[in-house]
């Protein structure tokens, strides 16, 4: 069992006031809040061991590299992948998603076909859009739902020999629908198709493992698993990082360099040009030590109680509707209160010291979907409470009724 | 009246109010007054972008004033743009462009100001004075 009191005293900010109420943070889909265990571990690097790494001789620059790469081994144990060279560091999901589908140009010919579902948010959309683009190559679309669950039947009809690629993320940050991306990897790998799951979202409430998936592109980032904003990680299995080309040239990257010829290091080096984001590496192995700590079933386990109750409590609300109502989501809830502008509603919560999405979500395809301008988005974390969303309830009550 | 005397009056009729609720029901009951734009100008031409709401604006200029009217689909946003054509409708395109707008900070909506705000205030205001630059150089 997870204590969330406690839990709650490991996060600073869960004790600042918004507008003169205390906050009540529900947008952890859009980034989670950080432990102070982690901030501790920012504090101290700059305090104590600032320096570039993997070039210098002198003791700073080694612990620094020591802590960066055990850190990436940390990253390595958590998704349990092969080998820690096949974790990639990245500024973030979309980061992540670009460099694969950067090294993708020169792999794709006109004809291919490449796969995307229905629930991608923008940042799993416009690189593949890009990609087709300079490739000739087509994007499909695996389609939706009532339920805001992927149709799978279509996704079959979808696959065929000329299938080189299939997105799809693991959950979607709109719904909070949880994609069965197994079924999906094995489809796609019966017609030798690679698969990118985009595990923005999933990696704050479950732990994917790899291997077991058989996965060849899995993509996070730390600031949505009480890490840091500006990293991220792409893990590829190797064989897929050996043939894709580099994708920013500098330093870190290159094995020897002359004018007539350069030749690149090797994983994962080739992928890292430049001075990486040596803190904010450190600081995401400290958060992954951090959630495991709490433990991931405890986690689901809690989130889930979040969730079932918070659905609950809203469903009560006279003219509610929920979005994305599929049998395996996690604790995000989107709704709409009547014909109530969901800027109207997310306005007035914010006086009331209660932080949500309002919008589309960056998944307007979805939106367009429903056809509906955006929702209010809830997003639950494992340091909320149902106090808390009592006292959501009760604020949204009140704007409902000023709104109406 | 000129601008700066309705501003004056807005800023006087938001210090009755006690608390941020009576202040945004207010602006609320004001979203519903706002002076509604003929639904052959709610294009998309007309939509003011770096709003999170659809807000649209028309101005026609008569006797040297310009007249504004305005929709939106979002109450609170409704209420903004009511506050701010009641400042800046019938008057002349000079002093549109010339006039400040402290006056929302004074109302108590200084957080709405920001530039990164979804709302779009800052679009909005741009976007009045554009139409008085438009009509002051037909003026000239």
């Amino acid at each position: 069992m997870l204590d969330v009191q406690k839990i709650r005293k490991d996060f600073p900010i869960l004790n600042r006031t918004v507008n003169g109420k205390p906050l009540i943070y529900f947008d952890n889909a859009a980034t989670s809040q950080t432990p102070q265990q982690v901030i501790d571990v920012i504090v101290d690097y700059y305090s104590n061991y600032n320096a570039n790494i993997h070039r210098g001789v002198h003791s700073l620059s080694q612990e620094a590299t020591d802590a960066y790469e055990q850190a990436r081994i940390k990253i390595q144990k958590h998704f349990n992948a092969k080998h820690s060279y096949e974790i990639i560091y990245t500024a973030g999901t979309t980061h992540s998603i670009n460099l694969v589908a950067n090294g993708f140009s020169s792999l794709l010919k006109k004809g291919d076909e490449i796969i995307v579902s229905a629930l991608e948010h923008h940042s799993n959309i416009v690189p593949w859009q890009m990609l087709c683009e300079r490739t000739g190559a087509t994007l499909r679309v695996i389609p939706m739902n009532e339920n805001g669950e992927l149709i799978l039947s279509d996704y079959d009809a979808l696959l065929n020999e000329h299938t080189k690629l299939v997105f799809v993320n693991h959950i979607s940050n709109a719904l909070g629908t949880i994609n069965p991306i197994e079924s999906i990897i094995e489809k796609a790998h019966a017609v030798g198709a690679a698969v990118l799951v985009d595990g923005a979202q999933s990696c704050p409430h479950l732990k994917p493992d790899v291997q077991a998936l058989d996965v060849d592109f899995y993509v996070c980032s730390a600031h949505k698993i009480c890490g840091p904003t500006g990293v991220g990680m792409l893990y590829g299995k190797e064989e897929w990082l050996i043939k894709l080309p580099p994708y920013q040239g500098g330093g870190e990257m290159i094995a020897e360099v002359s004018f007539a010829k350069t030749t690149y290091a090797g994983l994962p080096h080739k992928f890292e040009a430049g001075t990486p984001n040596i803190c904010g590496g450190i600081a995401f192995g400290a958060a992954l030590d951090y959630m495991n700590g709490i433990g991931f079933e405890n986690i689901a386990a809690y989130e889930n109680e979040l969730l079932a109750y918070g659905t609950e409590q809203l469903q009560k609300i006279e003219g509610l509707k929920i979005y994305g109502t599929a049998k395996e989501k996690t604790s995000v809830i989107s709704f709409n209160v009547g014909t109530i502008h969901p800027y109207d509603i997310g306005t007035i919560l914010d006086k009331m010291g209660i932080a949500v999405r309002t919008g589309h979500h960056c998944a307007q395809p979805i939106m367009d979907f429903y056809k509906i301008p955006g929702t209010i988005r809830a997003s639950f974390m494992f340091y909320n409470t149902k106090e808390e969303i009592d006292a959501f309830i009760v604020a949204l009550k009140k704007a409902i009724m000023m709104l109406s | 009246m000129t601008i700066e005397e309705v501003q004056n009056e807005i800023i006087e009729e938001f210090a009755m109010f006690e608390d941020w609720e009576e202040r945004y029901q207010y602006m609320i009951d004001l979203g519903k007054d706002l002076p509604l734009i003929e639904e052959k100008y709610k294009t998309d031409d007309n939509i003011i972008k770096g709003c999170q709401s659809k807000v649209w604006v028309h101005a026609n200029m008569q006797d040297d004033k310009i007249n504004f009217t305005a929709d939106s689909d979002a109450i609170i946003t409704k209420g903004i743009i009511a506050i701010l054509i009641r400042a800046f409708s019938n008057q002349h395109p000079k002093d549109i462009l010339e006039a400040n707008t402290d006056f929302i900070d004074k109302i108590g909506l200084k957080e709405h100001l920001s530039p990164t705000r979804a709302n779009g205030l800052v679009s909005m205001i741009k976007q009045l004075k554009l139409y008085a630059i438009a009509y002051q150089t037909q003026l000239n």
